[in-house]
């Protein structure tokens, strides 16, 4: 594969290149170079110890370097059936930025929202002010490998002091009969005490083998506030790789929640730096996997200024040989006293197959700090079995309730109600084994075989 | 309605509770006092079916029924009913859902139909009065982020919702400041029934005060070391544990 990409590189580098700009170009190269020195990541590197990508790269993938779609009626395509949930909506579809009427939108208020092929097009100078700014290719091979290849994706725009009323809704969408390599990248910028809120939801619509890496930049600059909820529900022959670069400024609040409810393989990768003081900084996470599933969580916390908190909380529930691994890395720099940084990851397994490998790192050199870790992998606490047996409800009920509680933690922390309620009843119906990929998936595409999941209760 | 016989339980090797016999008859509140580390927590566990201990000998009959041929939920189910010392919080599941889970799980066990939405409604404003709940309460997740005193009357509400024949009050007075005293009390009072029965778990004899027993028991060292009437709750408090205790010695 890494040689296959190496050639097509130098092959198709004009239609790479395209009309990008000769920043994003130079980053493209010096990118690219990286990946032809280093390639894939290997199971040497610490922070892919418990994950190795190579089965997943033996693949003949279609590598499109054209946006082959053009305007598609996406209600036609899908309908979200989130009831009540009201957002302004976009699809990337296989990759590449799909929509009814036009790419690209200015809204009244100024923001901007739409295809980033085209937002390079249109805003060369303002993109060349954040694109790679965020990104750190040097440190991450599979962002090295999208920066030298990316086309498409989502480009938010919002100005200062605009709070953007509705939430965006992103759903990247995988639709091919042939396996498919996808690279999108997004970015997100949200100016100075502007207030945002992206709901990301990553759906396959078949069981066709495909490979998602995506890139995403988050810049919130002063007292900007982002809210950013992924939703990841994929077939089990998808892999995705999601490698997010946030970068704070001063007073501004940054909440990620990934809940994967389904996947073939899974990895997230969350790089959030803090620049400034008074930043609040909150990573949440939840996955219910089962099968062979994979999902890997990797959150690495910069401390790089002081006066600044931070907080992770990630909790899964495993079955069968799901396997899952949580790395969640806080580094508080020297001079970034006054610093509160807390890391937390809970998981329960179900079965004596089932694995996970959770690390905790704290990494710091200034003295006046408030940090604190803990991870725990076990079963679900006896006493509160008892508690709720005691009233009259049977072992299976109370493990079910009791699974439902530990989930609701991270659901919990949603902050809009219509898809708080909604990914709650999911969680529920996924524990009760009662969800199929199709019944949640928001797509009516009425998929010829849809798969069910169950988690065995009794196992436990 | 409850017979203990000749109980010894353990845990892990050490032996808890000594060779007990209780008889608790329907109308009949029971008071069972003693000092820390007597088993009165561990009896309670013990009835309402907790698997962590070992039952060593002896019986426990509950209307005529092998108690240890029950789990915990058929216990309940067939009118038991533990009010905890520590109530556990269940975050994300509302308190009126498991309530109604609980009761229709009861009722299907007793082949009647479950209650519906608004039957259960109903059901809990009624209940709601006898131990002066606030409505909210209900609305949010199981004992998460109650204070103590909101907990302990949570207990009292789930025990009027259930309205079980023989409950088991395990230190629902620790922590308790006097108005919440009064108000889980008066709860108690107000459940009590001809064809019920209540057994009292407290460390002291405050509580006796507004809950009037029938019969006082002192449990030390895993036995009932003197039974008596709710006097006994009274000279105890005067006395202290240490005159039961040395009675008890040189009657042996």
């Amino acid at each position: 594969m890494k040689e296959r990409l190496i050639e097509l590189y130098n092959r198709e580098k004009d239609v790479i290149r395209g009309s990008s700009s000769p920043l994003v170009n130079r980053l493209r190269q010096h990118a690219f170079t990286r990946f032809r020195d280093k390639g894939f990541p290997g199971t040497n590197l610490e922070s892919w110890r418990f994950t190795d990508l190579t089965p997943l790269l033996n693949t003949e993938f279609e590598i499109n370097l054209a946006n082959r779609f053009g305007n598609i009626d996406t209600e036609k395509l899908f309908t979200c059936d989130v009831y009540d949930l009201d957002t302004f909506s976009i699809t990337i579809l296989n990759g590449w930025f799909v929509h009814k009427y036009a790419p690209l939108s200015k809204l009244s208020d100024g923001t901007i929202i739409g295809s980033l092929a085209k937002a390079m097009e249109v805003y060369p100078e303002l993109l060349d002010q954040y694109i790679g700014r965020a990104a750190k290719p040097d440190n991450y091979e599979m962002a090295a490998l999208n920066t030298a290849f990316f086309q498409d994706g989502l480009f938010i725009y919002v100005p200062e002091g605009v709070k953007v009323n509705k939430p965006i809704q992103l759903i990247n969408i995988v639709d091919s009969p042939n396996p498919v390599f996808l690279q999108p990248r997004h970015i997100l910028i949200a100016g100075k005490g502007s207030e945002i809120t992206l709901v990301h939801c990553d759906h396959s619509l078949t069981h066709n083998v495909s490979f998602t890496n995506t890139v995403m930049e988050v810049f919130a600059e002063e007292d900007a506030r982002v809210d950013h909820y992924k939703i990841q529900n994929k077939g089990r022959n998808s892999a995705l790789v999601t490698t997010t670069f946030i970068r704070q400024e001063k007073n501004s609040k940054v909440t990620t929640n990934i809940v994967t409810l389904n996947g073939g393989f899974t990895r997230n990768t969350i790089d959030n730096e803090i620049s400034d003081k008074g930043c609040v900084s909150d990573h949440y996470g939840l996955y219910l996997v089962d099968s062979n599933q994979h999902v890997d969580n990797q959150i690495n916390i910069d401390h790089a200024s002081p006066g600044s908190l931070s907080n992770q909380l990630y909790k899964g529930i495993l079955d069968d040989k799901a396997k899952a691994v949580f790395s969640g890395k806080v580094l508080v720099r020297r001079h970034s006293q006054q610093t509160e940084a807390h890391q937390n990851n809970n998981n329960i397994l179900l079965t004596d197959d089932a694995k996970v490998n959770t690390q905790p790192h704290l990494e710091i050199y200034a003295d006046d700090v408030k940090c604190s870790h803990g991870a725990t992998v076990g079963q679900l606490d006896p006493e509160a079995m008892f508690y709720i047996r005691s009233r009259g409800l049977c072992e299976r009920s109370a493990r079910q309730l009791m699974m439902i509680a530990f989930a609701s933690e991270v659901v919990d922390k949603i902050e809009i109600e219509a898809l708080r309620k909604r990914i709650h009843s999911m969680v529920e119906k996924r524990l009760k084994g009662e969800l199929s990929i199709c019944d949640q998936c928001v797509l009516h595409c009425n998929s010829k075989e849809p798969t069910t999941f169950n988690i065995d209760l009794s196992k436990l | 309605m409850l017979s203990i016989r000749n109980l010894s339980v353990s845990i892990g090797g050490k032996p808890i509770i000594k060779k007990l016999s209780l008889e608790v008859r329907e109308g009949e509140v029971h008071a069972i006092m003693g000092p820390n580390g007597s088993g009165k927590s561990t009896l309670a566990s013990v009835i309402a079916g907790r698997d962590r201990f070992d039952v060593d000998e002896g019986e426990i009959e509950y209307m005529g029924q092998n108690l240890f041929k029950m789990p915990a939920e058929m216990r309940a189910r067939e009118g038991i009913f533990l009010g905890f010392q520590y109530p556990v919080e269940i975050p994300g599941v509302s308190m009126a859902n498991f309530m109604r889970t609980a009761i229709n799980e009861k009722r299907k066990y007793l082949g009647l139909d479950p209650l519906s939405g608004a039957e259960f409604l109903k059901l809990m404003e009624e209940k709601k009065k006898i131990v002066d709940i606030q409505s909210k309460l209900t609305k949010r997740s199981v004992n998460e982020g109650f204070s103590g005193g909101e907990k302990k009357k949570n207990e009292i509400f789930q025990m009027a919702l259930l309205e079980p024949r023989l409950a088991i009050l395990d230190e629902t007075d620790s922590g308790l400041d006097i108005d919440a005293l009064k108000v889980v009390a008066n709860g108690v009072n107000k459940l009590r029934r001809k064809d019920n029965a209540t057994v009292v778990i407290t460390h002291y004899q405050r509580l006796l005060d507004y809950i009037i027993p029938d019969f006082v028991h002192v449990l030390f060292d895993g036995k009932i070391i003197k039974s008596g009437g709710k006097e006994l709750a009274y000279e105890l408090e005067e006395k202290g544990y240490e005159w039961v205790k040395k009675e008890a010695a040189s009657n042996q």
